[in-house]
């Protein structure tokens, strides 16, 4: 009864079930915290903006991008994937999100940053529409914890204007 | 040889009823694992509730070997979310992160655009042949929490590619023998007795004949249907999966 093979089956049994527990139960700390993350983005210049052959309109932005992320990171926090999205409505579509750029931000010393970038993913839209159209851009942070669930939120600026012509 | 004969007198002094309680509890146990499983589709709403990651293209974020839970729900698919999704000629579905989506005013219908967050470029590369976009029926779900380095069980039982390029090795009958006069290496043609034609087509691109290194063995013998086994475990994966969970469960119930 006492022999080797039950001593090691039971002492991984345990050993799995309190690691089992230890996962949940910092998966289920991260609803303890309340983050109050800061942002704020300008559009500095509007690069070129013009019609595609294929009758698309497309833009290229200038960027100003500042943020403070910190408050997001707990101990159970592997990163913080944040993103910034361009949002509109179109007569076509209700919602088109066209990410603008995009960051991976592995440590909370890294949370509070700003950066000067033109726009990473190309600001295409789905037919021509783009001429003076007001449009929201929105910060989202995903989180990745080290175990458990994922949670994501979002800081909506909205008040940003494309040019009523091309250039 | 004292460890084998113990173990068969245990199995002989073992009585019927014994034997019998222990198929029931064994049968419990892969029940409840299936149960397990099958309830965990009906939550989630999504075909495989738990995918495995393969590929590092969403490091450091997931990397190989991580667990990932699935969830599919009818709320709107957004920019940021991860999502699991399958591509018309892939077999293996792929997990990134969307980047774009256009939604449509009339119909709620979205066109969606993808990017492993390790990836430089997009997934149009990845999409079918002239696809742009992908369609809400080719996502399966989306990712909702993970367990690291659990799935890595998996990976090694499936990775273990034995001839290079072609997965599976074949058994078919050789048909013609060209053996060199020098060296004594061997130009060998094979053909399946149930084939009309020869293997050639089998064969690597270009390859007319297989040489030695190519051959794993002979067959001397055979037993009927044994293999079937196999051929569930590999076909159906899910079975796999629940035999696993079912050997999970029996560590960490069976207290003595």
């Amino acid at each position: 009864m006492h022999s080797f093979g039950y001593r090691a089956n039971a002492l991984l049994t345990f050993a799995v079930t309190i690691l089992a527990l230890m996962c949940a139960m910092a998966s289920f700390s991260d609803n303890l915290s309340h983050p109050s993350p800061s942002s704020s983005v300008q559009v500095l210049n509007v690069n070129w903006f013009q019609k595609q052959p294929n009758g698309n309109d497309e833009v290229s932005l200038t960027l100003n991008i500042s943020a403070d992320l910190q408050s997001l990171f707990t101990w159970n926090t592997k990163q913080v994937f944040v993103f910034l999205a361009a949002e509109y409505e179109t007569p076509k579509n209700s919602l088109n999100q066209i990410s603008l750029w995009d960051g991976i931000i592995a440590s909370k010393e890294h949370a509070k940053f700003w950066t000067h970038t033109s726009n990473k993913y190309r600001f295409i839209d789905q037919g021509s529409n783009l001429r003076g159209k007001e449009f929201n851009l929105t910060l989202h942070w995903h989180v990745m914890p080290k175990t458990g669930k994922m949670f994501a939120d979002k800081l909506v600026m909205s008040g940003y204007h494309l040019p009523k012509e091309y250039r | 040889m004292g460890w084998i004969g113990e173990t068969m007198d245990s199995i002989k002094s073992l009585q019927i009823r014994q034997v019998l309680t222990q198929a029931v509890s064994l049968g419990m146990i892969v029940t409840s694992a299936l149960i397990i499983w099958k309830a965990l589709m009906c939550i989630t709403g999504s075909e495989s509730p738990v995918v495995v990651v393969l590929s590092g293209s969403m490091e450091p974020g997931f990397k190989r070997g991580d667990i990932l839970f699935l969830h599919m729900s009818k709320e709107p698919i957004r920019a940021g979310e991860i999502v699991v999704f399958n591509v018309d000629g892939r077999e293996i579905p792929i997990v990134h992160r969307v980047i774009k989506v256009h939604e449509r005013q009339d119909t709620g219908e979205v066109d969606v655009l993808t990017k492993g967050d390790n990836n430089y470029g997009d997934d149009r590369l990845l999409y079918a042949h002239g696809q742009l976009w992908l369609q809400r029926h080719h996502i399966m779900g989306r990712a909702v929490g993970f367990l690291p380095y659990v799935g890595w069980v998996t990976i090694i039982m499936t990775e273990k590619p034995i001839i290079k390029g072609r997965e599976i090795p074949i058994v078919h009958r050789v048909i013609k023998v060209h053996e060199r006069q020098d060296t004594g290496e061997v130009d060998v043609l094979t053909k399946g007795d149930n084939n009309y034609g020869d293997d050639r087509l089998l064969y690597a691109h270009g390859q007319l004949w297989l040489q030695r290194h190519h051959i794993m063995g002979r067959a001397v013998g055979f037993l009927p249907y044994v293999g079937w086994v196999t051929i569930i475990m590999t076909e159906k994966p899910i079975i796999k999966y629940i035999l696993i969970g079912a050997l999970g469960l029996l560590v960490i119930t069976s207290k003595d």
